[in-house]
Formats: structure tokens, C-alpha cells, sequence
């Protein structure tokens, strides 16, 4: 990109002309459906807020279909904090701690296990799971389905049937839905019904207009480029922010040591890896899981503030904007384990799945692929990687064993190929090449 | 990615030689095709394979010599069937190919008359049917360009350069568009039923498919209107009858993976060099001498290859012989990390490895809950 | 796969036979099960060379097709295929108990209880590997859409009569076998594999007649040897030892042996001597006969070596819904609904796919229920915990009625994931769940504390056996016990627009396949 068009690029201009069009095929459109693809922090939930309140203005009766409990309390509490007249619906199950108990504070927002209750109000809001139990209701005039790449074909497919016309949100680099069972025999049926929600979708409605959100505001400059190349080749998406416009610096000095230098080329350049020496470990790497936790203790410790273009004065790094992402459970439970033995509290360690969505200021990564013997397709899913390296506004921070690169070209590509199901390009090899050759560039080799 | 040939020195003599060596001084280089070159991708980590195939070596005979015979085989019923269907589809002067190719992915170009070109592509050897092929290409290209003519090579020949010595492939065909775009065509003789097929067989001749649409992006490199189709059609029987159906398959994934380990192909020459003098893998030699030298060449085996490599039963025999854990497959050496062998594993289990090992441990825990529970079910008391 | 069947591999290397991967069998096994080994035609899709098929093992019937290429003698082989499969099957249709079930009006939503036949038992087919599987399948689609002569009199290759049922029962055990814990249809492979484990890979065990050496290997052989003389070994003209258990041949038996065989039956029909085709055809019979008789010995041998373990108590509850699976498809076949689709619309395989992921979750839970062995694999990966109760305080809820709520400390060297806040945990009590909820852990996690919640009765103080004893042995999940199937999908009729709304006119019976003169079915 020349200098000149970054120049001329005005993300505030593109972002609000994006979300004009959104809204007008939403609110005067003459398809029942649009669907808008939202990269890593480009705003989706402020599209959400926005599009469900001037749907309830024009007087459309709305339902919004989020994907997990914590995605709807979310929401709830998003409305009520934009608009506290507005009254929402919040259908729950029967279970006694089925949504956060901040709701109940709330006099605009409605809690009910029964949709009879919320019939009449203008905005009600579930799960998917929840929705399904939903039977012979008024059908509502509008709907917005978010988190729609993770949501399956059939769970769309159970809810579809309440609403005459929808607005569907999501992220198609995230993880993609899966299956526990074999459901090979519907592949390449446009109605899979353990694909994503949006392919059956579009499958069978090409003509629905297709929007996307072209600046993250989250990630910033040092970022975007690179998740928006490795995962978004085709769909290109910029940062919000210039280059400068944040900045992460230390209070103290770097040490020399390995979690130190690599900090600073985080603050740096926005990326940093840590390389461990090559060796095949175990997946709990005792020494990687070490690493990690140190990495964010010196972070810690070492006083680091933020600068950003919200707010002119540095801001102390405090631990719950840090963030610790893992590929497997028991990866997150021993981080959490050496954090604990460090004195570390407060940090978020998670594994990609929950962190999907979320947001920090630095996150420190355990490569997926780190010391394995192999790759499998479970460490190759384009969408784990997305996650891990898209949650940051200002650094990442990647631990890994040396040997990644020649594992990837060591990985045996014998993927069968099922016919008429649209591949998935570029796939998690293209993307993790793609990654870890801009990791090289600041490559820290481990020094205790 | 970077581009295609590497962009390395020109292979030298001495590394033919060597190879020439390696193989055997009477043993003619057993040439690379398509469906060898797909493999590589089976198991790219593997040097032994990568030596083996980069020097030509026929590891069939090696195989046999050392005495663990490969198993691939293929039935006469199966060659006649597919050979069959293959003249089936393509009769008629290629009429009912050339209308799959526009059914399918013929993106709105005028349908295939009987105008359309068969050029002949005979010539003597390899080397002059792949001269005759890239000329049929390029008069096919100015053809399509002139006045939108269809053209259907049958069988044509592409050289492509493969660790320094070409190599030839045969398509079972490759059609020019009037746009000017190039599509590989594979027919293949297993079953397309209510549209689908086995995904593992799709997937082995998609990787194939993707080397002839390197091999043909060479040549396209030299024509301006000439464009190579990353998406390529699949011939197979429909249902039960032997009616053709087509379908699309997308090889950029495969295209991709292919061109890299080619690119890798180079390591070839490392690997030669790293062998003592005097080495060989004539299959005339002993048994004896032709484990040890093959011993020399680290492999990468998995029970995976067992289906892919005509090595594979003597590489088990070894992997089996060193204790090793991929014996068991690649997910239980994922599982163990450091532990590598079984004899380390049991030991771990047995609650001699160190506390610092967390598989160790949790080995350590799994034997003792598996012993738990055998002596509970054993006395019901 | 889990840590611990990879332990019992290992330990299967170094005694040189298998190991036991469960203490229980998991899976029904009829008291009477039909096993069918096929064989095909190398090349063509559902071209049968020939099978062994029945209920007692020393008498096969034995059927095979001198000439794969001839529709008539392939016609041939399934009519008599349909033969033998058809009374087997249809032989539980009429055995059945009156049972309630609750069905939901479609108009009203209101539930009420019904009576319907159920079957009392069900057919089960065994064949050797998870190939044979597929391969009925595939036989199902070929002839599901078959006309009779009686169905299209204008059809030039008209099916014989039952034919097309047969397919339409191989399809229904084909869909069912897809679904986890159900045992209408199975392979032998499979089954040993859920129950031992071999000192070789996942990929060398699809080979039955490996997998059983390593199970069963011969007096003074280790099943390594065993396995691999049953894997490569060859005679001096080339042949396996141990077939292939099909449906594929050895290449090499196809090119030595069948093929000249083959020839000489056809050479033998182009002359017109009765006797010389009927030797030609005996000749091809007994070659393709002798490939198949070693899998239909190995299947038997599986079935009487899984018989020697007891059966899981959850395994036949499992087995009541292969015979309300049963019953239905008998049901549909009786109302003359037309043959299954090609392939599922929206809906059914919506439902489907929800009906297994519920299934795949209940036989999870079940399995670790009926089997230590299984349990102690959800024990390693926290998803379970047993020990010893250490302590009892009593306790109440603060209503009007209290009801009891009393603390069980347990002590365990398990490292169960729970966490902080209050998960709920399961154990079984006279088979049946009682919930409890995580209170804390104490003593460096070595003590868990507990809140019983349930089972305890209506009254004040807790019925006898209700609440455990110090000292008693408690095993608790993270897991539920029984799976909660999902929500009702709408009828297929009212599929919406997001889905391509409405499949179409359903009671159009579908068109048969296309017909070639060349055709292979």
C-alpha cells in the first residue's frame, strides 16, 4: 500500500459509510436477509447495539439470537448502557444461574424463562440453544443472529422458523462449528447441518447482500496487516490506528533476559517470540509453561503502560488486561498453575475457544505447535491461530519451541477432499507458514 | 512463498553422478510421474524418501531385495474397468468431456461444437511428446484468443524439473477454453453416488492433479494469454452405471503444499552428501548391505505410510526392532512427547521416570488407576 | 486416543499379546446374529463377486457370481442374497410387547401416552470389518431404487421381486450403525478393537485377521509373529495366507487365480457342453469360496471371544432402541412408504446428526457407568473422581419444610477439573443419578467437599442408603448420567427460507438410477 493511499484512508469515514449501507439494507432492504463480516475488533458489537436499536425504532419487533449465555448478558448490558428507556427481554432457561446477576439491577431489562412474558416487548433477547425451545409464538419481524459463523447449519435451522427477515454478524476467521459425530455424509449438501449457519445461508440465498467491516479497531497497526493477509486474503481489512498512536513501554529496564529483550520487541514492534530450544515435549511443556508465566510477571513487574489514542496519559498495564492463550485445557491449567506460583493473579488464561471475542491489551501465546512431534488438523485449524494472534490493541507475545517451520513442512498433506464443499483458503499450513514468518522477523532466543 | 524452479544453482554433474552412484552404475533412474510426486507430500519429513525418489531408485526391487516386499498391486479388473470408462468419456471426439468441462466450469463461454480441436499428440519419446504437447498448447491458446475455438489434449505430456532432471507426467487430459484458460481433467474409475465420492480417493487425485497444474504453469509462464485453472475436473462413473459425472475440485490447497515440497526437493543433494562413499542401493546387492545402507538415510515412519510408500514394511520392521512408539501411530508419539520408545513409556509408568516429566506422571497415574480397575473387575467383591 | 488405552498398546507390545480395554462387553450381541461376509469386483462400485452368509456357523450359505460383468447372474446373486437376508430380518417383525410411550400432538403441543408395538428383539448382522460396513451401505443405495418387473413392466432390466427390499433394509442398518452404541449392524474389527487393545497401530488393526493373533495368538507365538504371518504371509505361488476379509480381494488373487478362472468359465459358456460350464463354474465357486471361508471362521471366533465377557448392564438398555429403530423401519416398510431418499433433506438430517451427538454423549456416560476400565479413563482426565467418604456433617435447606442437604467429604488422589463456584457432580445410586454440588476443596486438594442434593426422600431426615457411609467407596462424575436429547426441529414441510424452505413434493417416489446396457447393477 503506497503512503499515499494510507494517507487518504480515513478509517472513521470507511467504518461509518460501512455501517450506513448495513443499515439501510437492514432497514429498507428487499432481501430477508443480510450478512455482514466482521474482522477481528471491527465493531461488531457496536453494529449489533446500533442495528437493534434503530430496528426497534422503526417499531419491528426483534429477537437477537447470540451464541452463549455470557454473549447475551453481554448485549443486555450493552442496550441498557446505550439506551436505559429501551425495553429488553432476556429469555433464559430454567436453570437457577442460567445469566449474570448484574441483569436483575437493571429496571429496563425483563428476565423470564417463559417467552409468553416478553411477548409484547419490543426487544428479546437468547442462546440459540434456547430459541429452539421456542414454539408456536408470533413470529417476530426481525431478527439479528450473531456470532453466526459459530453458530451450526442446524441450529439455525431450529430458530429460523421465528422470524421473517435477519441481520446476521459474525467473524468468519474465528474457530468454525464442529461436530463430535461423523456427519461426512451431508458434506457438500448446501444444507450440512454441521456447517456454519452462514454457508447453508448463503448457499441457498447467493442473492442476500453481503457486507463487511473494513477497520479493526482493536488491533492496531503493527496487526492488522499480517491477521488480515494470513486469514483475511481475499476480504482485506486496516487498523483503525497509525503507527504510534500506541504505545506500550516499561517503567524499568529491560534485564537482558529472554522475557525481557522479547517485551520490548513487543513494544517495539507490536510482535515478539520467544524461541525455546527445539526439543519434542509433552504437551504441558514444563519449561514453555514457565516461560509464558514469566513473560507476563516481567510484564508486571516491570511497570508497563499504555498509551492509546482514547486517552493522551499512559495508563498502568494492570493484569486484567493481559491475557494467556493456549490451544488445550491442560495447557491453560498448568500457565494458570505457574502463574499461581509466581504470585500472578488476575490474568485471563484460556484456551482459543473462550477467548474468542475478547479482547486485551497484551496477550502472551503458547504456539499450538510448540514442541509437538507433528502437526495435527487440530493444531493446523486456521481459526485457533486467528484467535490466538487477534485478541491484542497493543502487543503479542508468542512462546514457542524452535523447529515450527520445518514441522510444518514435515506435516504429511493427505487431507481427504469431499466434493462440492467450498474449501476453506487459505488452510491452516498457508496460514501458520504465513505467521511464523513474520514471527521470525522478532525472534527472541531464550536466555533464563 | 517463494517462486518456482528454485531459484538455486543449476544442480551439478557430480550431484547426477552421485545419484547415479547411490542407485547402482547398471540401474537406469527410475523416472519421477505425478502420482509419485503427489506422495512426496504423504510423508515430506521423510529423508529416506526424499533420497530414494530424488535419486530414482525403484523401491519396489529395493523393497523386494530387502527382503519386506511392498504390497501394492493393482487387479486386472480394476485396469480394464477404468480403462474402459476412460475411452467411454472420452469417445466421440471428446465431445461429452469437452461439454462436462462446460457444464461445469465453462463460466459462460459459448458451449464446445463440433469445431472443437483433438490435435494429434504423437511423437517419439518422452521428450518429443512433451515438445509436441507444449506446441499444441500454445497453437490451442492462439486459437482460443482468434476465434474462441475448444481444445482438447488427450493424453498430453508435460516435462517438469524435479531436484535437477526432469520429469515426465501424463495427464489424462487438458483442455483449452476459448477464454484461453487451461483445465486439467482427471478420470478417475471410482463411483460418484448422488453426488458424492470417497473423500480419501478425491483427495489423492486432487494432489495429483495439482502437480500436472504446476508442470502446466510452466508453460502457461511463457504464453501471455494463458492462464492455468486452480480448479480442476473430476471424471468419475455416476452411481452405478458407467455414464460420466463430473465435478469441480478446488487444488490451491494441494497446489500450494505440492510446490513447496518440490521447492524442499533440493535437500536432496544435503542428503546425498551426508552419506559415506561407496554407498548403494543397487537391488542387486546383499540384504545385508543394502539394510545397512538404507539405515544410513533417517526415515519418518508411520503406520500412514504403510498405505503410500513401497518401503514402508521394512521401515515398520525397523521402527518395531528400535522399540519405537510411531509404531503405533503418529497420535500416540504426539501423546508421550519425550518418551520415545516403548520400553521408556512402560518405564515411566512403572514410576521410575522423574517428577519433572508431567506425561511421566500422568503414565505414572494411569498405570495405577488401570491396575485399579482390572483388579476390581477381576474380584467383584 | 486416551492415555490409557495407549498404556494398555504398550503394554500389549511387551507381552506380545493384547490387553483388555474394558472389564464388560459394550455392545448387545444377539443370541442368534446373521453374519454376512461379501466380497466385490475389483474396479466397479457394488459389483458382488460373492458372499457367505447365515446364522450357524458350520453351515454358510455359500453365493457367488461366475461372471461379475453379467447383469443376470449378478440379478441372480442378489435374489438369493435376498433369500437368506430377508426371513432373518423380517423373522422379528411380528414378536412384539404392547409398551406406552408419550407422543406430542403436532396441532396442540399437549403430551400424551400412547400404546404401541415394540419388537421384541431385533436382527443383527455381523460383518468382518468396518469396509463391510460401507459395504452393505453401498449395496442398500444400489438396489433400494431397483424396479420389479411387477413395479415397471416396461423396464428392460426389471429387479428381481425383493431385491429392492433387501436394499431398503440395507440402508436402514447402514443409517443405524452410523449412530454410537448402536448394535443392529457391526463389524468384527470393530468390536474387538472397543475391547482389547493390540501392540500394533489403529490402522493395522482394521485387518481382522491380525487383530485376532493378537488376541488369540497360536500356542507358542507371540501375536507380533502371529499378526504379521496373517498379514504378509504368502504360499510359494504368491497367495496370501489369510485372505483379505473383504469386501476387497488381493490383487494378486484376482490376476492368478480368478481371472483364468474366469476365462474359462466364459470360454466354457461360449461352447455348448452343459457339464464343462458347470465345472468351469464349480472351479470359480470354490476359488472365491476358499477367500471367504477364513473371515467367516474369524468372525464367529470374535464373536465367541467378546461372549466370554459379561455383558454391560447399559449395553441392552441401548439395545431397546435398536428395536424401537427396528420396529419403525418395519412399520414404514408396512405402510408402503417409498424407499429413502438419495439423500436427507434439511430436516432428517438435522435430526440425525442431533440424534447421534445425544447418543454419542449417553454411551460415553454409560460405558464409564458399566466399566471401571472405562471409568478410570475419565478419572485420568478429571472428568470423574473416586475415594473414600471421610466425613458426614448433616445439613438442611432453610424453607419451611427443610429437606436435607448433608456435606460428604471424600477422599481421593484423583485430580478432577472442578472449579471454584460450584459444579454439579453425579453418582450412581441403584443405577440411578444423584446430584451433588461442588463445595470446596481442602487439604491441598486432596479432600473434596460436597452438598448431596437429591434421592434423599421427601421427609426430613434422608431414607436409609440414600446418603453414603464414612467409609464407604463413592465414584462421582463431572458428567451427566443420561443425555438430554435436543429441541423438536420443524417438520420438514415448514422448512424455512434460510434452508432452502420446503423440499418438494415428498410423496413422489424417487426416479430409479439411470440404465446402461453396461451397466455393472
Amino acid at each position: 500500500m503506497s503512503t499515499a493511499s494510507r494517507q487518504r484512508f480515513d478509517p472513521g469515514a470507511a467504518a461509518a459509510e460501512a455501517t450506513a449501507a448495513i443499515l439501510r439494507d437492514t432497514l429498507h432492504g428487499s432481501e430477508r436477509g443480510v450478512v455482514v463480516d466482521s474482522p477481528p475488533g471491527a465493531g461488531k458489537s457496536t453494529l449489533v447495539v446500533r442495528a437493534a436499536r434503530e430496528l426497534a425504532a422503526a417499531g419491528r419487533r426483534l429477537m437477537v439470537v447470540a451464541q452463549t449465555n455470557a454473549q447475551v448478558d453481554d448485549l443486555v448490558l450493552r442496550l441498557a448502557d446505550k439506551d436505559p428507556e429501551l425495553r429488553v427481554g432476556r429469555l433464559h432457561s430454567s436453570d437457577g444461574d442460567a445469566y449474570d446477576p448484574a441483569l436483575r439491577e437493571l429496571p429496563s431489562v425483563t428476565l423470564s424463562a417463559k417467552p409468553k412474558d416478553l411477548a409484547e416487548l419490543p426487544i428479546t433477547i437468547s442462546t440459540a440453544a434456547k430459541w429452539a425451545y421456542v414454539k408456536d409464538a408470533e413470529p417476530w419481524e426481525h431478527a439479528i443472529v450473531d456470532e453466526a459463523y459459530q453458530m451450526r447449519s442446524d441450529a439455525l435451522l431450529a430458530v429460523a422458523g421465528l422470524f421473517d427477515r435477519a441481520l446476521f454478524v459474525g467473524d468468519p476467521g474465528q474457530l468454525d462449528p464442529f461436530s463430535v459425530v461423523g456427519a461426512e455424509q451431508w458434506a457438500g449438501l448446501s444444507y450440512d447441518p454441521s456447517a456454519s449457519a452462514v454457508s447453508t445461508l448463503l448457499a441457498h440465498n447467493p442473492q442476500l447482500p453481503q457486507h463487511r467491516l473494513p477497520v479493526s479497531w482493536r488491533l492496531p497497526a503493527s496487526a492488522a496487516p499480517l491477521v488480515s493477509r494470513a486469514f483475511y486474503p481475499y476480504t482485506q481489512f486496516r487498523s483503525g490506528t497509525g503507527p504510534g498512536d500506541r504505545r506500550l513501554s516499561y517503567g524499568v529496564a529491560g534485564d537482558g533476559s529472554g522475557p525481557d529483550r522479547v517485551l520490548d520487541e513487543a513494544a517495539e514492534s507490536g510482535w515478539g517470540l520467544l524461541e525455546l530450544p527445539a526439543r519434542h515435549t509433552p504437551r504441558t511443556d514444563p519449561e514453555a509453561v514457565r516461560a509464558v508465566a514469566l513473560v507476563v510477571r516481567r510484564a508486571l513487574d516491570r511497570g508497563a503502560v499504555t498509551v492509546d489514542e482514547q486517552s493522551e496519559a499512559p495508563t498502568a498495564l494492570t493484569a486484567d488486561r493481559i491475557a494467556v492463550g493456549t490451544a488445550h485445557r491442560d495447557q491453560a491449567a498448568a500457565v494458570r498453575a505457574a502463574l499461581a506460583d509466581l504470585g500472578v493473579d488476575g490474568v485471563t488464561v484460556d484456551t482459543a475457544n473462550r477467548l474468542q471475542g475478547r479482547e486485551y491489551d497484551l496477550t502472551v501465546v503458547l504456539h499450538p505447535l510448540s514442541g509437538r512431534p507433528d502437526a495435527t488438523a487440530f493444531h493446523l485449524e486456521t481459526g485457533r491461530l486467528c484467535v490466538l494472534a487477534s485478541r491484542h490493541r497493543h502487543a503479542c507475545v508468542v512462546v514457542a519451541r524452535a523447529g515450527i517451520a520445518e514441522l510444518l513442512d514435515d506435516h504429511p498433506s493427505t487431507e481427504p477432499v469431499q466434493l462440492g464443499v467450498t474449501v476453506k483458503f487459505p488452510d491452516g499450513w498457508e496460514a501458520n507458514h504465513c505467521v511464523l514468518a513474520h514471527l521470525a522477523e522478532h525472534r527472541i532466543p531464550w536466555k533464563p | 512463498m517463494s517462486s518456482y524452479p528454485p531459484s538455486g544453482p543449476p544442480p551439478t554433474t557430480t550431484l547426477r553422478q552421485r545419484l547415479a552412484d547411490l542407485r547402482g552404475p547398471a540401474v537406469p533412474p527410475r523416472p519421477l510421474d505425478a502420482r509419485a510426486l503427489a506422495a512426496l507430500a504423504a510423508n515430506p519429513g521423510c529423508g529416506r524418501r526424499a533420497l530414494l525418489d530424488g535419486a530414482g531408485v525403484d523401491k519396489t526391487a529395493l523393497a523386494s531385495a530387502l527382503g519386506s516386499p511392498s504390497a501394492f498391486g493393482q487387479s486386472q479388473f480394476a485396469i480394464v474397468r477404468g480403462n474402459a470408462f476412460e475411452a467411454r468419456v472420452k469417445g466421440d471426439g471428446g465431445a461429452e468431456l469437452l461439454r462436462l468441462v462446460h457444464e461445469h466450469l465453462g463460466a459462460g463461454s459459448e458451449p464446445p461444437g463440433p469445431g472443437a480441436h483433438v490435435p494429434d499428440l504423437t511423437a517419439a519419446g518422452p521428450e518429443g511428446r512433451a515438445a509436441r504437447t507444449a506446441l499444441a498448447l500454445r497453437e490451442a491458446t492462439a486459437a482460443a484468443a482468434a476465434d474462441g475455438t475448444w481444445t482438447l489434449l488427450d493424453h498430453p505430456m508435460l516435462a517438469l524439473e524435479v531436484a535437477g532432471s526432469p520429469a515426465y507426467l501424463e495427464p489424462d487430459a487438458v483442455v483449452v477454453h476459448p477464454d484461453g484458460r487451461w483445465t486439467v481433467v482427471e478420470i478417475k474409475s471410482f463411483p460418484m453416488i448422488d453426488g458424492a465420492a470417497d473423500a480419501a480417493k478425491v483427495g489423492a487425485a486432487a494432489r495429483q492433479a495439482a502437480v500436472y497444474v504446476l508442470a502446466l504453469e510452466k508453460t502457461a509462464g511463457k504464453l501471455a494469454s494463458a492462464v492455468v485453472g486452480h480448479t480442476v475436473l473430476l471424471v468419475c462413473p455416476k452411481d452405478f452405471s458407467n455414464l460420466p459425472a463430473a465435478s469441480p475440485v478446488d487444488v490451491r490447497r494441494e497446489r500450494a503444499v505440492t510446490l513447496r515440497q518440490l521447492e524442499r526437493l533440493t535437500r536432496v543433494e544435503e542428503l546425498a552428501a551426508a552419506l559415506p562413499e561407496g554407498l548403494s542401493f543397487d537391488p542387486a546387492r546383499p540384504a545385508e548391505e543394502l539394510t545397512e545402507a538404507v539405515a544410513a538415510v533417517s526415515a519418518a515412519y508411520a503406520p500412514e505410510c504403510l498405505a503410500a510408500c513401497e518401503l514402508a514394511f521394512h521401515c515398520r520392521e525397523r521402527a518395531r526392532a528400535a522399540d519405537a512408539v510411531t509404531a503405533l501411530g503418529r497420535s500416540v508419539r504426539g501423546e508421550l512427547g519425550t518418551l520415545t520408545t516403548v520400553e521408556e513409556a512402560l518405564a515411566a509408568a512403572a514410576g521410575s521416570g522423574g517428577t519433572e516429566d508431567p506425561t511421566a506422571a500422568s503414565l505414572h497415574r494411569a498405570a495405577r488407576l488401570r491396575a485399579e480397575a482390572l483388579e476390581a473387575a477381576a474380584c467383584p467383591c | 486416543m486416551s492415555l490409557l488405552n495407549t498404556l494398555a498398546r504398550l503394554e500389549a507390545v511387551r507381552a506380545g499379546r493384547a490387553r483388555p480395554l474394558a472389564t464388560v462387553r459394550h455392545r448387545h450381541l444377539s443370541e442368534r446374529p446373521l453374519v454376512l461376509v461379501p466380497l466385490t469386483t475389483a474396479g466397479e462400485a457394488g459389483a458382488p463377486l460373492g458372499a457367505l452368509v447365515g446364522t450357524d456357523p458350520a453351515r454358510p450359505r455359500l453365493l457367488v457370481v461366475p461372471q461379475p460383468r453379467d447383469r443376470d447372474l449378478r440379478w441372480a446373486f442378489l435374489a438369493d442374497l435376498a433369500d437368506e437376508v430377508l426371513p432373518y430380518v423380517e423373522g422379528y417383525a411380528d414378536d412384539v410387547e404392547r409398551v406406552e410411550r408419550t407422543e406430542t400432538d403436532p396441532e396442540t403441543g399437549a403430551k400424551s401416552k400412547v400404546e404401541a408395538e415394540l419388537c421384541l428383539d431385533a436382527p443383527q448382522l455381523i460383518v468382518p470389518s468396518r469396509a463391510g460396513i460401507e459395504y452393505v451401505r453401498l449395496l442398500g443405495r444400489s438396489m433400494r431404487f431397483r424396479r420389479t418387473a411387477e413395479e415397471d413392466p416396461e423396464n428392460p432390466y426389471p429387479a428381481p421381486s425383493r431385491v429392492p427390499l433387501l436394499g431398503r433394509w440395507f440402508t436402514h442398518l447402514g443409517e443405524r450403525s452410523r449412530v454410537p452404541g448402536a448394535s443392529m449392524l457391526l463389524s468384527a474389527t470393530e468390536l474387538l478393537g472397543r475391547h482389547w487393545a493390540t501392540g500394533q497401530s489403529n490402522l493395522e488393526d482394521q485387518h481382522l485377521g491380525a487383530l485376532l493373533s493378537w488376541i488369540v495368538p497360536p500356542e507358542g507365538e507371540s501375536g507380533a509373529e502371529a499378526a504379521l504371518r496373517a498379514e504378509l504371509g504368502r504360499d510359494r505361488d504368491g497367495q496370501l495366507l489369510v485372505p483379505p476379509a473383504g469386501p476387497a480381494t488381493d490383487p494378486a488373487f484376482d490376476n492368478k487365480l480368478l481371472a483364468p478362472a474366469m476365462s474359462r468359465y466364459d470360454a466354457a459358456r461360449s461352447g455348448d457342453d452343459p457339464r464343462a460350464v458347470a465345472r468351469a463354474e464349480a472351479a470359480v465357486r470354490e476359488l472365491v469360496a476358499e477367500q471367504m471361508r477364513p473371515a467367516w471362521r474369524a468372525v464367529w471366533q470374535s464373536l465367541e471371544l467378546l461372549r466370554t465377557l459379561p455383558p454391560g448392564e447399559r449395553a441392552e438398555e441401548r439395545w431397546t432402541r435398536d428395536r424401537w429403530s427396528y420396529t419403525g423401519h418395519r412399520d414404514r416398510v408396512r405402510a408402503g412408504e417409498p424407499p429413502q431418499p438419495r439423500r436427507d433433506d434439511a430436516v432428517t438430517a438435522a435430526q440425525k446428526l442431533a440424534t447421534r451427538e445425544t447418543e454419542q454423549v449417553r454411551l460415553d456416560a454409560q460405558e464409564a457407568l458399566d466399566d471401571p476400565l472405562v471409568m478410570a479413563g475419565r478419572r485420568l482426565s478429571g472428568e470423574a473422581f473416586a475415594g473414600e467418604v471421610t466425613e458426614i456433617v448433616m445439613g438442611w435447606t432453610e424453607s419451611k419444610r427443610p429437606s436435607p442437604r448433608p456435606l460428604v467429604t471424600v477422599a481421593t488422589e484423583d485430580r478432577p477439573q472442578l472449579a471454584e463456584g460450584g459444579g454439579k457432580v453425579f453418582r450412581s445410586l441403584e443405577g440411578r443419578p444423584q446430584a451433588a454440588q461442588f463445595v470446596r476443596f481442602e487439604e491441598d486438594r486432596r479432600l473434596i467437599v460436597l452438598r448431596l442434593l437429591d434421592k434423599m426422600g421427601r421427609g426430613r431426615e434422608p431414607e436409609p442408603g440414600s446418603v453414603p457411609e464414612k467409609g464407604d467407596r463413592v465414584c462421582w462424575t463431572l458428567f451427566e448420567h443420561d443425555a438430554r436429547g435436543g429441541p423438536k426441529l420443524p417438520d420438514p414441510e415448514k422448512t424455512p427460507w434460510t434452508h432452502g424452505g420446503p423440499p418438494g413434493s415428498r410423496a413422489a417416489a424417487p426416479l430409479p438410477d439411470t440404465v446402461t446396457d453396461e451397466d455393472i447393477l
